[in-house]
């Protein structure tokens, strides 16, 4: 577990999307342009622009409806599928315990994109990086909280100490249940070993359309075990091929030179 | 707000009705948090559908649009019959026992109060109130039952008034279910107990009705009765729109009233100081000192002009001459070609006026045009409008640049009346300018141009005292400050507040409720930035709260007879009998000459009667008793009165306007709500030019509930297209169209055993900007609150059908 991370109380978010847009200004990301197909949310999924949104879903039971808003992105996984899918190592963890992308290590070989179970690290294909949240990094090497937290009006988004928050989390789970909200849950605890957006729910985690029991895929697990040690040995085959085309190449040179 | 925003930490339950605080003032959202978290509150939300704050309610009870009195209505009837009111301070506190006329009555029938007659110039009723008034002894002191038993005493009245607003009958006209309805009632009546906070938070919602001031003193009955007035988490809590149009309205932009709430003169009434101040003044009550606070603006607008022998520049002051000149009137003018120019300062109303289209229309009658915005917005881009054709308009139109807010410094009042002063963090754009440098270059020219070739009336400018430059050229904004905190003419000093100025013309002063806010030039206390460490949260040394930093007004209502706090957890001011005095967390609301029994027998001290107003006699042209009428374009009649038309004392601006048979209603049949949405702002002309919030919000859009979405064939995202009575008759457009918003959050509503649908929108758009959309505007009516003439905009009807 990371030992800075963001509580995220879903129950108190308004939807006010003042974390949205804080990550576009202290990111300086673009805006994409959208339309409005029938939800409050926009832009619809993810992207290279986009590392973070607010999600609404509404829900009907027993003809009492639920407005269920929380804000969603990178969720900085303990056991992170993306850190385990890429190949040259541009996805580390960073001193705070979070998930960073090193975009000069990163080819855009895009399978961290595949490998991800939620769903939130996206490809740029103008610079042919992966972008994804940050937990703005620069932000905490400056002693500054994230830039979502900051903007949150309703502290739905605290940032600290995980061991504080965690027992904020478990206190606030018990007053929702209390309150007859009997699904009210952690999520992100021992989710992927725990993440560092972390998560109180007021309902199950599928009506706010997070998946349930995320899991690195077998794939991702096997490429991570097999075959990226053989990486190494597939850089030294190329490089061993193309010092002998070079010389091959040479000698041909040669001979065509010394026939004229 | 009688109140401010941080003293809603100090609430046990919330009601948000007409109002949907987490969309427009997500920041308040920190404190209802806090006193969730601290002391358990509850919020309760009333709201025809699920806005983003009742998605976080604890009770949410959907009402149809335009019932908010009758469901306030039964929320006194049930405090009435339950006895869950605050008692001692019922007794005490308000007007419940005094006896009013014999002769007052309200008709049933009619939905009329005794005393109704044809007003023929506003095509309405008004009212001679002699039937309203308290009986009174020889002295003119009113009479009184303190065992509040007197048929006519206020509380048997008002008994007797609300005795139909059952929880039945209340359900059958709002459409709400009558078990939210009775335990929201249960919830927030329960505030009633002594040492107990209820917080009444509202907006739009409340006033946008032609029943909007009834409204509002509805919710003021409701806090009397609970004792949630003068208390610490209590209040009667009006979220304004703006972030300083607090500001405006103690400024007075509003053109019947003169800074600081007085009224403006009336030519016919007024034709002299002495006459003015004569009628104006109350015999008792704060407003007795009514002539110093007058005098004081008289001699700033005319200084040294203004002398005893000239009443003091009276005869120059502009004065009201019976007709109404409210924005609704003044376009009917502007249409019917009586109008040559208009400035239009900050201000977008061809988006945000109510009939939009038509005002559109109208402006094409004006020779000249300025437009004073950010941005080029629609009001000056008229003629770009739907259906317009520059060819044939004549407008000269002139826009001047204005700073944004951050780009020029002053103060800014808040709803919480703290009058802020924010400082200048960048230069604006291009040949962009401060208002202050705008309206201080126009009126010197405007006094030049009066001082060399005369006019009509000339004194009236010329003699103005206009003195605002600073050095190089700039304007000091400092003088302005000076003038409106006051000073003496004799020396030029400040005074300390209010209670230094005079009727005698030594004193100077722009605004009597600011004074004091500006009261020394090294540290005045607009600037002062002293959080408190501990306390309620009043926070004194924080910037400059009207009237003399005062937090909570009426804050005598918080303790006892005996000046005991009735909470005390959350004491505001109390009786230190030791000192002889009222200390505490607050200024206290009551003169420091007066003895404790005088501030018990005075707790609301700006009124007459010195006693709060569960009943009044004249603070509102249509009626003592908030009544339910219907909005003026209705589904159905008014279940508690039928024969009653919609607020009688509404002014009908316009012939054949609103839908008044059953074949319109055939043919518009749907109820249409508009309302704002976190992610846009006003007439949108700002947000829809910044690209991160047209990412979020990209487009016009209604929501619609499922049900009537299935029966016209609307799937979500279709275009549709919306059309009223206002477009069947504009003649540029047959109906608006937007984005269809499928949704659970809004259901149809049982209206006395029918299903009605209503739909709602927000009215963000615009033809100008990046992000362009339909004006909703042009769907509503024009027509007005009785008292205000604010528009309907919460309740009309429409029709809706799938486009394309």
């Amino acid at each position: 577990m990371a030992q800075l991370i963001c509580l995220i109380d879903a129950s108190k978010c308004i939807g006010c999307r003042a974390c949205q847009v804080a990550c576009k200004q202290w990111n300086q990301l673009p805006a994409e342009t959208t339309t409005f197909e029938g939800s409050y949310e926009n832009p619809p999924r993810f992207s290279a622009q986009t590392w973070m949104r607010v999600v609404y879903r509404e829900h009907e039971e027993e003809g009492k409806v639920s407005f269920l808003m929380s804000k969603q992105g990178c969720m900085h996984c303990t056991d992170a599928a993306c850190m385990q899918a890429c190949p040259t190592g541009a996805l580390y963890r960073t001193e705070f315990g979070t998930v960073n992308v090193d975009t000069v290590k990163c080819i855009g070989c895009n399978y961290c994109v595949a490998a991800c179970p939620f769903h939130v690290i996206s490809f740029d294909r103008l610079t042919n990086k992966a972008q994804k949240c940050t937990f703005c990094y620069d932000r905490l090497n400056a002693g500054l909280q994230p830039a979502c937290a900051n903007a949150c009006p309703t502290g739905s988004i605290q940032f600290g100490d995980y061991r504080e928050l965690i027992g904020n989390g478990q206190d606030r789970v018990e007053e929702l249940q209390a309150a007859g909200k009997t699904n009210a849950t952690m999520y992100g605890l021992n989710e992927v070993d725990g993440t560092a957006m972390l998560y109180v729910l007021a309902d199950k985690p599928e009506k706010y359309g997070l998946p349930v029991d995320p899991q690195v895929s077998l794939q991702t697990r096997i490429w991570s075990a097999l075959f990226k040690p053989f990486r190494v040995l597939v850089i030294i085959a190329v490089g061993f091929g193309l010092w002998v085309n070079r010389s091959h190449s040479k000698k041909i040179e040669q001979a065509k030179s010394e026939a004229k | 707000m009688t109140n401010h925003w941080i003293d809603y930490q100090n609430s046990d339950v919330f009601i948000n009705i007409g109002g949907n605080t987490a969309e427009n003032h997500p920041i308040s959202m920190k404190w209802i948090e806090k006193a969730r978290e601290t002391k358990g509150a509850k919020l309760i939300v009333v709201d025809p559908r699920i806005s983003r704050t009742a998605a976080v309610a604890d009770l949410y009870v959907s009402i149809r649009p335009g019932t908010n009195i009758a469901y306030l209505g039964g929320l006194i009837n049930y405090i009435l019959n339950n006895e869950r009111y605050h008692k001692e301070y019922v007794e005490n506190y308000t007007n419940a026992s005094y006896l009013v006329n014999e002769e007052f009555s309200f008709d049933e029938a009619t939905g009329l109060f005794s005393g109704s007659e044809d007003d023929p110039v506003r095509s309405a009723k008004k009212y001679n109130t002699e039937t309203w008034q308290y009986q009174r002894d020889e002295e003119g002191n009113p009479l009184k039952d303190p065992t509040l038993q007197d048929p006519n005493c206020v509380f048997q009245l008002m008994k007797k008034h609300y005795a139909k607003y059952t929880i039945d009958n209340v359900s059958k006209v709002t459409g709400a279910d009558p078990e939210a309805l009775e335990a929201s009632y249960e919830l927030y009546s329960s505030t009633g107990e002594p040492g107990k906070a209820g917080n009444l938070l509202y907006a739009m919602g409340i006033t946008q009705f032609t029943h909007g001031s009834q409204n509002v003193r509805a919710c003021a009955v409701v806090q009397l009765l609970l004792g949630n007035m003068g208390i610490a988490g209590g209040g009667v809590n009006a979220q304004r729109g703006q972030s300083n149009v607090q500001g405006s309205t103690d400024m007075a932009i509003l053109y019947h009233i003169i800074p600081g709430y007085m009224s403006t003169p009336q030519q016919a009434a007024h034709p002299t100081l002495a006459d003015y101040l004569e009628k104006e003044t109350p015999a008792s009550g704060w407003w007795v000192n009514k002539p110093k606070y007058f005098v004081s603006l008289l001699k700033a607008f005319y200084g040294d002009s203004a002398t005893r022998a000239n009443e003091f520049g009276y005869q120059w002051m502009p004065k009201l001459d019976g007709l109404d000149h409210s924005h609704i009137a003044g376009y009917r003018d502007m249409g019917e070609g009586k109008v040559e120019g208009m400035i239009c300062w900050a201000d977008n109303p061809a988006v945000s006026g109510p009939s939009a289209a038509n005002k559109r229309n109208y402006q094409k009658n004006l020779k000249w045009l300025v437009s004073v915005d950010l941005f080029e917005n629609e009001t000056a881009s008229f003629w770009e409008g739907p259906g317009m054709d520059p060819a044939e308009i004549d407008t000269e139109v002139f826009i001047l640049p204005a700073a944004a807010g951050y780009e020029r410094e002053g103060s800014k009042a808040n709803s919480g009346r703290w009058i802020q002063w924010t400082w200048k963090c960048q230069d604006p754009p291009g040949e962009a300018k401060s208002d202050l440098w705008i309206v201080n270059e126009l009126f010197k020219k405007l006094q030049a141009l009066y001082e060399a070739e005369g006019g009509a009336v000339p004194d009236q400018i010329t003699k103005m005292q206009w003195d605002y430059d600073g050095p190089d050229g700039e304007v000091d904004i400092v003088k302005v400050c000076k003038e409106i905190n006051g000073y003496r003419t004799s020396d030029g000093s400040l005074v300390t507040n209010f209670v230094g100025l005079a009727d005698d013309g030594s004193t100077v002063c722009g605004n009597w409720l600011y004074s004091g806010y500006y009261n020394n030039l090294d540290n005045p206390a607009t600037k002062n930035r002293t959080r408190e460490k501990e306390g309620i949260g009043s926070n004194l040394g924080w910037s400059f709260a009207w009237p003399l930093n005062r937090r909570i007004v009426y804050n005598r209502g918080s303790a006892d007879l005996e000046g005991k706090p009735w909470n005390p957890d959350a004491p505001v001011v109390w009786w230190d009998e030791l000192q002889q005095k009222w200390v505490g967390n607050d200024i206290p609301d009551i003169p420091g000459s007066w003895t404790l029994e005088q501030s018990t027998e005075n707790p609301f001290i700006m009124l007459p009667e010195g006693v709060g107003r569960l009943y009044s006699h004249s603070a509102l042209k249509d009626g003592p008793l908030p009544t339910h009428y219907e909005p003026a374009e209705s589904l159905v009649p008014n279940l508690f009165y039928p024969n009653a038309t919609y607020n009688p004392v509404s002014q009908r601006f316009y012939e054949d306007h609103t839908v008044e048979t059953d074949e319109e209603r055939a043919r518009y049949p749907y109820i249409i709500t508009t309302y704002r949405i976190v992610e846009h702002y006003q007439s949108g002309i700002v947000t829809r030019n910044l690209p991160w919030l047209n990412e979020l919000m990209p487009e016009l859009f209604i929501e619609i509930s499922e049900e009537l979405a299935s029966e016209l064939g609307i799937s979500n995202g279709d275009t549709v297209a919306i059309e009223s009575k206002r477009l069947f008759k504009d003649g540029n457009q047959d109906s608006i169209e937007a984005k269809a918003c499928v949704t659970r959050r809004l259901k149809p509503l049982v209206i006395n055993g029918e299903k009605k649908h209503f739909v709602g929108m927000p009215w963000h758009w615009g033809f100008k900007g990046m992000n362009t959309g339909a004006v909703a505007n042009d769907l509503t009516a024009s027509v007005g609150d009785a008292n205000t003439t604010i528009p309907e905009s919460k309740a009309f009807l429409c029709n809706i059908r799938r486009a394309g």
